[in-house]
């Protein structure tokens, strides 16, 4: 399954594909840059709700939007991060810097 | 008895090829019926030290990569290895965070999730020879029941 979004009011959720490792990095890196370009986006929401593997090619991932959105004056949120993806994220310390949310309201909420 | 069971694997350095080696490797070990969480270690392993063999091993250039795999009863052995360029430092390339490619959005977290997922992580190399990294992990889930069924 391939990544899908939806765009509310320059806020943008993004619900990854199903497995998240270096081959989908780069596509995964294309396609959102593009997205937050052509759409000014403010807040970007990654949902995982359809991702079941992740290795630290999607930290990388994470880390890079991160700064760009920072830098812009956004922010990035996690939502529906299962406990396997959760040990990967705890391990680059990255949760210092971008935390989960409970939903997609909560996260807008608390990052608008 | 001890029970044994070895399989060995051989593929181009793709990056189309990680998905298919960590399923390969979970597939073989699902024989010692791992929890979901030993075979999402394992796997998450197996595909960041593919990757490395296919981004720094071998950069732009195609090569073979290949994996041994090897249980000895609880005991799962992985052998990951490439005949790339070699790493020139070891001790910095496994330090957390340390990448020689910032550029791709590498992370450099690909030894520190080895070490942290599997019990005991070791590598070899020589530069313009080629890099092996040797990954062992003791499945407790299948200690457990072992013990559970002696004690009955």
């Amino acid at each position: 399954m391939s990544l899908t979004y939806e765009i509310k009011h320059r806020n943008m959720i993004v619900r990854l594909d199903a497995e998240i490792d270096h081959h989908k990095a780069e596509e995964i890196r294309d396609r959102l840059d593009q997205l937050i370009a052509m759409n000014s986006i403010k807040v970007l929401i990654f949902d995982f709700s359809n991702t079941v593997f992740m290795d630290s090619s999607g930290i990388g991932v994470i880390m890079g939007r991160y700064k760009k959105m920072k830098q812009m004056g956004g922010d990035v949120g996690l939502i529906n991060v299962n406990s396997n993806i959760q040990r990967v994220l705890k391990l680059s310390g990255i949760y210092r810097l971008v935390k989960n949310y409970e939903s997609v309201q909560d996260a807008i909420k608390r990052l608008v | 008895m001890k029970f044994e069971n070895e399989m060995k694997i051989e593929f181009d350095s793709k990056s189309q090829n990680e998905g298919f080696a960590r399923v390969v490797v979970a597939a073989f070990v699902a024989q010692l019926d791992p929890t979901i969480e030993e075979l999402a270690d394992i796997k998450t392993s197996i595909s960041e030290a593919v990757t490395n063999a296919i981004i720094h091993g071998y950069e732009m250039y195609p090569g073979k990569v290949y994996i041994y795999c090897k249980i000895v009863d609880d005991v799962i052995y992985v052998e990951i290895e490439d005949h790339g360029k070699g790493i020139s430092n070891i001790e910095e390339a496994r330090q957390p965070l340390f990448t020689s490619k910032p550029n791709m959005e590498r992370s450099g977290m690909g030894f520190t999730v080895m070490e942290a997922f599997m019990d005991n992580v070791e590598v070899e190399s020589v530069e313009g020879c080629g890099t092996t990294v040797m990954m062992k992990k003791t499945l407790l889930s299948l200690r457990a029941t072992k013990e559970e069924a002696c004690n009955e």
